[in-house]
């Protein structure tokens, strides 16, 4: 008996269906793993309460404090007086449910998407789940990872289900070898603006092809982090040698004859030969420059070589408009070359870019340098494991030598919820992954950027690729 | 949840597209451990600028919101919705959602749907032309009528059932509760638990 080939995220979907639905009605799916963090659970926690429901699986649920927390004098108790409300109500919530929470001070505390994978919880062939639209990020490990909303982290909470609609597939297909000073997150900025922010609406994103496959699990989880940002509701990359090897010595990987039987089943998680996708995208990685954001959509990128594009130049009105809007807000002018754009701070941290490798990555490049006048940069770890980490390598001396702030671990000014803002008008280079208008503090300007980029500007001063320090 | 069919009101017209949920509702706003009272940060930091749209008194107690495409991108901040909901609005109309935010619409009541790029810009007209003009939302016949045009809205069939019956998505699925522990029971074994905690 043939069956119907299938791509990686059908297969996914097939096996978590609890039941199917009819005529019109989603199909239900089961969650394997559902992780919380303070800002989307309280309301959640609220309507259990009120409907006195019970959680119905803590074993596959665990919280962390992330978006509020502050990154300097985490000993002291939160200065914000709402912001240290939200915390206290997710550790009252899971104190009363008993869920396992990393709370600031602990050894695992961190972005909620920093965690998950460090823990060795996410892992192949899961349904991940988080009130959080990142959550994306898990799709590297070729599980299906979606962002949900307050009612249903609720829904998750009681049921350990969710109740979904069938999503299309695309595949991003990524051949050829990055040059030195590329990255990731290159291609990430690179695939949407190449299929805008709206492009991913209803689909599951496949990352596939060499350079794909030549990716580290940081660059992996970079990539499929981002996945939201075309609109995307996941984003998702076959498991491989260096997926398993990833997870191997992780505390929750599958033990003895676990293990084996996990590395069988993950093997099977490709997609078919002849499988179909509903849509297909292209993108050469040999000829592929960092990659910048110009405008407050992160689909207004542009290659770093080249100039901020007219307005004029876009057939469609709504871009058109979009981007005059943007250069308004951004305070830019089309023609612009953006290695003439100065910043003021440079960010290097949130769930896209702030584990050890991209750590790493920056720290190679600033090295025995010296910080541009006027900077001031900023290094969040994604996690405190992260954080633990650096320090053995000793990259916090080599940032703290260089003028940069060393931070502890959380969110921070990816969105600003603690009081890591920039102000208004001011410019960042950020590792992050939205430009969104005020999204780092009222009136602020941001750029997206990878790691490496970041460190060539804060060395710089103006956006700057690595290889322009060689010269 | 209350049943949602038909409401008649006037309207709004955001004319502006790829409106992000961090415009929506600033991060600011999402500190709060509450489920309503968020009014107050719909649109936070445009409603600064007089001449934005909801500072406009013609349009004052609108409860159909007609945007741009590509409506509610970005964060799957529910917050978003509740404060669209809290502010007043019983409906928001755009070319294009976000599926988050679609999925969060229809959790909380609020229709959200999808009609033509030129039905949008003949909503806008109608509602400028005349900000008191009465518009009907009807859910069951998926029809905004507004003078005497008839639009069309799109929304998916499940939604729009529940919404009308006014059932609550936990309710109707833990009726399953067989299917579900059938499931459970042969979950492989190598999948993680977090509990206990091991090696931290
Ligand atoms: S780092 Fe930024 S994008 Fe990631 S979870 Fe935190 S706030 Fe969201």
């Amino acid at each position: 008996m043939s069956s119907k080939p299938l791509t990686l995220a059908e297969k996914l979907w097939r096996d978590h269906l609890v039941l199917r639905g009819e005529n019109g009605a989603p199909d239900l799916l089961y969650i394997d793993l559902h992780l919380i963090h303070e800002v989307t659970s309280p309301q959640a926690f609220d309507g259990l309460r009120l409907a006195g429901r019970d959680v119905r699986r803590r074993d596959l649920t665990i919280a962390t404090e992330d978006h509020n927390t502050p990154t300097q004098d985490i000993h002291l108790p939160i200065a914000d007086a709402t912001s240290r409300a939200q915390v206290q109500a997710l550790r009252d919530n899971t104190r009363e449910f008993d869920i396992r929470i990393h709370s600031l001070g602990d050894k695992n505390q961190g972005i909620v998407h920093v965690v998950g994978p460090q823990l060795g919880l996410t892992m192949p062939g899961l349904t991940v789940v988080c009130g959080d639209s990142h959550t994306s990020t898990h799709g590297a490990f070729g599980a299906l990872a979606m962002g949900i909303g307050t009612s249903e982290v609720e829904h998750v909470l009681a049921t350990q289900t969710l109740p979904l609609q069938r999503f299309k597939t695309m595949a991003i297909n990524v051949e050829g070898t990055l040059r030195k000073g590329v990255s990731a997150k290159d291609i990430i900025l690179a695939v949407i603006s190449k299929i805008s922010t709206g492009g991913g609406q209803g689909y599951v994103l496949e990352y596939r092809g060499s350079a794909i496959r030549a990716l580290s699990m940081e660059g992996r989880m970079t990539i499929c982090n981002m996945s939201i940002e075309a609109g995307a509701r996941a984003g998702i990359i076959a498991p491989d040698q260096i997926t398993f090897d990833y997870l191997k010595d992780k505390p929750h990987a599958p033990q003895g004859a676990d293990w084996d039987q996990a590395l069988k089943d993950w093997s099977e998680l490709t997609t078919d030969h002849d499988a179909v996708f509903d849509a297909e995208v292209f993108i050469d990685a040999d000829t592929l420059d960092p990659f910048v954001t110009w405008g407050t959509n992160p689909g207004q990128g542009v290659s770093l070589m080249d100039s901020i594009p007219d307005p004029d130049s876009f057939d469609d009105p709504s871009q058109k408009a979009a981007a005059i809007k943007a250069l308004a807000y951004m305070d830019l002018k089309a023609g612009t070359k953006m290695k003439d754009i100065a910043v003021d701070t440079v960010f290097l941290g949130s769930c896209t870019n702030a584990r050890i490798e991209d750590l790493r990555a920056a720290a190679d490049i600033i090295r025995g340098q010296v910080m541009a006048p006027g900077i001031r940069m900023m290094v969040v770890p994604g996690s405190q494991k992260v954080r633990l980490q650096a320090e053995e390598e000793g990259l916090d001396k080599v940032f703290v030598d260089f003028g940069a702030d060393w931070r502890f671990a959380g969110c921070s000014m990816c969105l600003g919820m603690n009081p890591d803002q920039l102000a208004p008008g001011e410019r960042a280079a950020s590792t992050s992954n939205r430009n969104f208008e005020g999204r780092q503090g009222k009136g602020a300007r941001t750029h997206l950027v990878s790691p490496m980029v970041a460190a060539a500007t804060a060395i710089r001063g103006t956006l700057s690729a690595p290889s322009d320090l060689e010269q | 949840m209350e049943k949602v069919t038909q409401f008649t009101g006037t309207g709004m017209p955001l004319k502006i597209s790829n409106v992000d949920t961090d415009q929506i509702i600033p991060a600011v706003f999402l500190k709060r451990i509450t489920k309503t009272g968020f009014e107050d940060g719909l649109f936070a930091n445009w409603r600064q600028n007089p001449d934005f749209v909801l500072n406009n008194p013609s349009f004052q107690g609108a409860e159909v919101l007609v945007a741009g495409s590509d409506f509610g991108t970005g964060s799957s901040r529910e917050h978003a919705v509740w404060a669209l909901r809290d502010y007043g609005f019983k409906a928001v109309f755009s070319s294009k959602f976000a599926d988050i935010f679609l999925g969060n619409s229809g959790k909380q009541g609020l229709i959200a749907g999808v009609i033509s790029d030129a039905d949008t810009e003949s909503l806008w007209e109608q509602i400028e032309a005349d900000p008191a003009a009465k518009i009907t939302v009807d859910l069951p016949s998926q029809e905004i009528r507004v003078n005497d045009v008839v639009i069309r809205f799109e929304i998916d069939e499940y939604t729009k059932w529940r919404l009308t019956e006014g059932l609550d998505d936990i309710g109707i699925t833990l009726q399953s509760e067989d299917a579900i522990a059938a499931y459970e029971a042969k979950r492989e074994s190598w999948k993680p638990k977090t509990l206990p905690a091991k090696g931290v």
